[in-house]
């Protein structure tokens, strides 16, 4: 699962570039979204997979008893995913408001900040 | 003062923005009652920065663990004096932009929560200067950039919306790779607390990923602070939005990036890591020269300055480069006055902005003859951008080239000295076209600026007024400013000091 994980986490990177390399406004977005995917499940998978184990001590115990799952990713990515949903809806907003101003999705029209004025 | 004094004066910085910033929604409609508060919120900002740079400067390191948790386990605040000298410089910025906000910003854009998001941002800034933690850092970063990006959008016209996009675009990029980062560091080591990370990132056995993950901080924080190559959304978006946000980018964003990038390469990687610090220079080298060509080729008054903006933080990256204590402390002080200088430019190029209707050097001119006293404003900035004795630029940039000489980098210091003279340059081409110049025509904008009552012509110009006897005291001050950066430059080039503080508390 862990090497599965891995290969899915490469392949949003590989696409996420891609994309935000690309020259459509909407390409971009989902080129934003995918690096946000691929980092936040890279933090689930650096923080070891368990299947089905808490994530706390059980009532008794003084130690944590293996299998347990780290808690600290998952709250990790928790923070990451609220942040990168509020990011990229407004991202979206703006990317739309551009476009109904510019009138094209092209990014290669969006030249008029750095032409010598 | 009591411990819990002091932990409350760490948090102030941070809690400080926030109250105001709810105060100021409560009343959203209110725009005279957001000035006032919002006035209040940069004088107490700042009085609470010349408070904790006071306190840090006499109790050294406060370190608070936010919640009671021990401490590499849970969030904490850290201010040593690197921390305390931003925080100051954050609160000098909020009080003077508060004052130069109510001039320059229309009704419409204060209509559409411009103090609040003002006061936001200045919080995330604060965040990111005081945290001890990795992951802490980028929710500040995200805070502070994501009313960033609501303030550069802010009034909606066609160009800035086209900057925005590109600043959004880079920033989330960058974000993404230093949450990443984050991980993979976390993946190694098992902790996010940064002086824990000191300690337990040398004990990793795979060395070289180490140094993997340092070029993504630097790539990340490199975004951030737009070092070449990744500089290009910073000129596309800092001229665009109102002068007021402009000048708070400017001062204080990119900063932000500079900062966090001196206190990771200082303290959680290899601070003689041969490879790391010869990037380093390397970029810095490249950033300086384009950063300035690119401000050559301009011919628009804000343009200008933004780009100086990139050949700017070129200097401070190298003072990070070289990697001597004498080095950080040249640094620290280049960015000080950049910070005043830079944000003082931007305040008068608003000036002339509001007084002739644009930035434009082709359209605008007679300025020396009929504003001497904004022409002397400029020109004592400009000096001192381009590093002329005896003004502070010229303390920086050559505490800057001495710390290359003493450790005989003699290529990046020929570098930075003709960057130097480049910057002159420009500076001269705005005094020619802006000031200098003779006149074309009175603009109708002019006579509309004629009917602006008196006071509020000295509200206009106070900003700019206070920040120039700042860069006046930095400039005749410099020694001790000075001091201060040397025994800053000693913590960080010592990061034990830092590390003791954090992980032996309690």
């Amino acid at each position: 699962m862990t090497l599965l994980l891995a290969i899915v986490t490469g392949i949003l990177f590989t696409a996420g570039f891609y994309l935000v390399l690309r020259r459509s406004l909407v390409k971009v977005i989902f080129g934003l979204m995918f690096l946000g995917h691929a980092a936040n499940l890279l933090i689930f998978n650096i923080g070891r997979l368990t299947k089905g184990a808490p994530a706390f001590i059980l009532e008794g115990n003084q130690t944590a008893v293996e299998p347990y799952a780290e808690p600290i990713p998952q709250a990790l990515i928790l923070t990451a995913i609220v942040i990168g949903f509020g990011v990229q809806a407004f991202a979206i907003v703006l990317f739309k408001k551009a476009y109904q101003m510019i009138g094209s999705d092209d990014i290669n029209s969006l030249k008029s900040t750095d032409r010598i004025a | 003062m009591t411990t819990f004094d002091i932990e409350l004066l760490v948090l102030l910085p941070i809690l400080l923005p926030l109250s105001f910033a709810i105060l100021m929604l409560f009343a959203w409609k209110n725009l005279q009652f957001q000035r006032i508060i919002n006035v209040v919120a940069g004088s107490t900002g700042f009085i609470v920065a010349i408070i904790l740079f006071s306190t840090i400067y006499v109790n050294g390191i406060q370190v608070v663990a936010i919640g009671g948790w021990k401490v590499p386990f849970g969030i904490v605040l850290v201010a040593d004096n690197f921390s305390a000298i931003m925080i100051l410089m954050s609160g000098l910025m909020g009080f003077a932009v508060a004052f130069y906000s109510i001039v320059t910003v229309d009704t419409a854009n204060e209509q559409h929560f411009y103090y609040p998001l003002l006061q936001i941002l200045l919080m995330g800034v604060n965040g990111a200067f005081l945290t001890g933690d990795m992951f802490n850092l980028y929710v500040w970063f995200e805070v502070m950039l994501i009313s960033s990006f609501v303030l550069l959008a802010l009034g909606g016209k066609q160009e800035q919306l086209e900057g925005a996009v590109k600043y959004v675009t880079l920033n989330l990029v960058s974000s993404m790779i230093f949450l990443s980062a984050v991980g993979i560091l976390y993946g190694m080591t098992g902790t996010l607390n940064m002086a824990d990370l000191a300690v337990k990132v040398k004990l990793v056995e795979n060395q070289g990923l180490v140094t993997v993950v340092a070029m993504m901080f630097l790539v990340s924080f490199g975004i951030k602070s737009a070092v070449f190559p990744l500089f290009s959304w910073l000129p596309a978006s800092y001229h665009t939005p109102p002068v007021a946000v402009s000048a708070l980018f400017a001062g204080l964003l990119t900063k932000v990036g500079v900062y966090t990038m001196y206190r990771v390469f200082t303290l959680i990687f290899d601070i003689n890591n041969e490879f790391i610090g010869t990037v380093i220079l390397i970029i810095a080298g490249f950033t300086m020269v384009t950063g300035v060509l690119g401000a050559a080729a301009q011919n628009d008054f804000r343009r200008i300055l933004s780009f100086h903006i990139v050949s700017q933080v070129g200097y401070m990256v190298m003072a990070l480069g070289l990697m001597t204590a004498f080095s950080f402390a040249a640094g620290i002080f280049y960015i000080v006055y950049h910070i005043v200088t830079k944000t003082n430019l931007f305040f008068i190029s608003g000036i002339v902005e509001r007084i002739k209707g644009t930035y434009n050097l082709d359209t605008l001119g007679g300025l020396f003859k009929k504003y001497p006293s904004v022409s002397l404003l400029f020109l004592i900035s400009a000096f001192t951008l381009s590093g002329i004795p005896p003004f502070a630029g010229f303390w920086a940039k050559f505490t800057v080239a001495l710390a290359g000489f003493r450790i005989e980098q003699y290529l990046i210091v020929g570098v930075s000295l003709f960057v130097g003279l480049l910057t002159l340059y420009s500076m001269t081409k705005i005094w020619n076209y802006a000031f200098w110049q003779d006149e074309k025509q009175e603009s109708e904008v002019e006579r509309e600026f004629y009917k602006i009552s008196i006071n509020r012509k000295y509200l206009l110009y106070s900003p700019s007024i206070f920040m120039t006897v700042v860069i006046l005291l930095l400039s005749f001050f410099a020694g001790s400013a000075f001091d201060f950066a040397v025994l800053t430059g000693e913590q960080l080039a010592n990061p034990q000091y830092y590390i003791n503080a954090v992980l032996g508390v309690r």
